[in-house]
């Protein structure tokens, strides 16, 4: 894979001293305690990474991390303070004004989370805004502006206003204007925020059908990991205007740089929303009243059903403890009577069923069994098996 | 020193620069007087010359047009009363005073607001100026447009013309400043030039601000239009002024009355400019 985009030990301060800032960061400071200091703001610290041609490479972060300043820079919407920007081979850092936009013109296209489009023009004069600032002629403009509006299905509004449309088509429209000088960059600020759920997932999908045709190199930013691990190819992570990590999403996933990261996993919906209760499954695994049922007829039922592992309960299903059909099978062929006590298995350990997830997932992860769920009165409420914990996480996820 | 005793003479002072400008500036003061008296004699000599039935219809139809049938008749109504109070030449002489001037002020006010808007330094200089032609009395004016450029409708323009400036001045900055960041964004990501921003976004974005600046500057130039008559610059309110100086209620308030009516006309429809741009978002 080519490299289109490298991006070279890239900083941004906002403020007066920049000069000083820099001293303070050799030091070692901290982004809030320079800000303490000098009054300057570190929006980018640092920031190297390679973005190659024709992928879309998501770069996430939470609110003030850079990642708006660190795209920005890449067309000089924001003047860097120290640091490359490489664009096939040519520094944009050292571009004067005229190349620049000739950059911004053929090369580069953006689209912004509030739209930012001109109510004063149609459908098809914003589509070819960018053309016509080019100087395109009317009747050539038009003509891609229309291919580009129909990439995005909205030939049939061209003449309509933006505020006639809803969310999703303005964003449409944005991204047709970017699309229509066939730009080999694509910039994308926050751009499916500002919709709704179901809107953005669509716009997602979509937009992993245009570079399905056309591979354009994608710069994303996001603050969504869900959005993130299902458009990007790449994810850098941003954290107080350093990059932390970069990586495919299986790579950050797996193997997270640092906590921040791993927050943002851990901060995937699912996790959040859902406790160990939620998803404690009854069906996976047997249950066993103790006083009522002897070993021996338990085991049989373990058997009959195919399973491997029980549950014993009390008369007042209170959890006791788990057992296996090995365990069980040990307590038969023993000396004396069989006891469900001594075929409990040993590192099999109940969770409160308002455990959150992310706490259940590593458990599950770890354990060689599934793992039992209790309610507050210690009551047995079911268990998460692996194949339960991975369809919650595929559903939602 | 008591307090009574303390004299600071900003009035000579003042004196004393305008004697200056007048003894030292002559040229710049002739060229002025010429430009303004050219735009203001030939549009009056125009709108005069224009029968006035069809300028009457003119107005009618721009009523009509621009705003809905129902104003039409009021308009109707309206140039029947100027007709019937034999007001028809002070109103349309007001009428050329009031374009001519507001086209001045919006000439140096909008070119004025769009350099505010583009510098903060331009905007801290210029700020406190616009609040002190705003608050000085209007009559204030009259006397220095009077010494520099006589008495007639040229001073008249003039000083209608400080006066009138303001809100075209600060609305036509406010209108810039308030384009949002992403919109500026945006058209600097598509390759604008600096033109291009304020031509192609800045300036279209702003206009129902900037509009809503042209409507004020004309109800002010109109209200100023009648105090100017003081220095001889004719029209309404000259009639306004002689029925001031004999105690004559009615001619006074025949006065009055054409201008109410004129200053109606001219606000809803130049109104009526800044909301359909409004009416397309």
């Amino acid at each position: 894979m080519a490299e289109k985009i490298v991006i070279e030990n890239l900083y941004k301060i906002f403020g007066p001293h920049p000069d000083e800032a820099f001293e303070l960061l050799e030091k070692g400071l901290s982004k809030d305690e320079i800000f303490e200091k000098t009054g300057t703001t570190i929006g980018v610290r640092d920031a190297s990474c390679t973005i190659n041609e024709g992928e879309i490479f998501v770069v996430m972060g939470l609110s003030g991390s850079g990642k708006s300043t660190l795209v920005r820079m890449l067309n000089r919407l924001i003047e860097p303070t120290r640091g490359k920007v490489i664009i096939d081979g040519n520094d944009v850092t050292a571009m004067d004004r005229k190349d620049l936009i000739q950059l911004r013109r053929h090369d580069m296209a953006m689209v912004f989370q509030s739209f930012a489009l001109m109510p004063h023009k149609t459908v098809v004069d914003n589509a070819a805004f960018g053309l016509e600032v080019a100087g395109v002629e009317k009747a050539k403009r038009d003509e891609r502006a229309m291919a580009a509006l129909d990439q995005v299905g909205l030939k049939a509004n061209a003449k309509s206003y933006p505020s006639e449309l809803s969310g999703g088509m303005q964003q449409r429209v944005g991204l047709a204007r970017a699309l229509a000088s066939d730009p080999s960059i694509l910039l994308m600020d926050e751009a499916f925020s500002a919709l709704d759920p179901l809107i953005r997932t669509e716009m997602q999908d979509e937009l992993l059908a245009l570079q399905e045709k056309e591979q354009r190199t994608i710069v994303f930013i996001s603050h969504d990991l869900d959005e993130a691990m299902r458009i990007g190819d790449r994810i850098a992570i941003m954290q107080g205007g350093a990059v932390v990590q970069v990586g495919t999403p299986e790579e950050i996933v797996t193997n997270p740089a640092n906590d921040y990261v791993r927050s943002f996993f851990y901060g995937v919906d699912v996790s959040q929303v859902f406790s160990a209760g939620d998803i404690a499954d009854r069906k996976q695994v047997t249950v066993v009243e103790r006083p009522g049922v002897s070993v021996r007829a338990a085991l049989e039922r373990l058997r009959e059903y195919g399973r491997d592992y029980a549950i014993v309960t009390d008369r007042g299903r209170r959890y006791m403890g788990m057992v296996s059909s090995e365990t069980l099978t040990q307590q038969l062929r023993g000396d004396g009577e069989p006891k469900y006590a001594e075929a409990f298995l040993e590192d099999v350990e109940s969770v409160p069923a308002d455990m959150p997830l992310a706490e259940v997932l590593s458990r599950v992860a770890e354990s060689r069994y599934p793992v039992p769920v209790v309610d507050a009165d210690g009551r047995y409420m079911g268990s998460i098996t692996k194949t339960v914990l991975l369809q919650t996480l595929d559903k939602t996820g | 020193m008591a307090v009574e005793q303390i004299n600071i003479p900003i009035g000579p002072y003042v004196e004393y620069a305008v004697d200056w400008v007048q003894n030292n500036l002559t040229g710049l003061l002739d060229g002025i007087s010429a430009t303004i008296g050219f735009i203001v004699n030939n549009l009056e000599d125009f709108l005069l010359w224009v029968p006035g039935w069809l300028l009457a219809l003119v107005i009618i139809g721009f009523g009509i047009w621009r705003v809905n049938w129902r104003f039409g008749i009021f308009a109707a109504v309206a140039m029947f009363l100027i007709f019937g109070m034999n007001l028809w030449e002070e109103t349309v002489s007001t009428l050329a005073l009031v374009v001519a001037s507001s086209i001045v002020a919006l000439a140096v006010g909008v070119p004025l607001g769009i350099s505010m808007a583009r510098n903060d330094l331009v905007e801290m200089i210029i700020r406190p100026v616009l609040d002190f032609m705003q608050t000085m009395p209007p009559f204030v004016y009259l006397i220095p447009a009077a010494i520099f450029f006589g008495l007639g409708k040229v001073p008249g323009t003039i000083a209608t013309v400080i006066f009138a400036m303001p809100p075209a001045v600060r609305l036509t900055n406010l209108g810039i400043r308030q384009v949002s960041k992403e919109q500026v964004e945006a058209g600097l990501a598509f390759g604008c030039t600096a033109r291009q921003l304020l031509f192609k976004v800045q300036l279209p974005l702003a206009m129902p601000s900037i509009m809503a600046g042209v409507n004020q500057t004309i109800m002010l130039a109109l209200s100023m239009v009648v105090i100017a008559s003081m220095i001889g610059a004719g029209g309404l309110g000259n009639t306004v002024l002689t029925g001031i100086q004999r105690l004559n209620v009615g001619l006074g308030f025949e006065g009055g009355l054409g201008v109410v009516l004129l200053a109606i006309l001219l606000d809803r429809i130049t109104q009526s400019f800044g909301q359909a741009r409004k009416g397309k978002r």
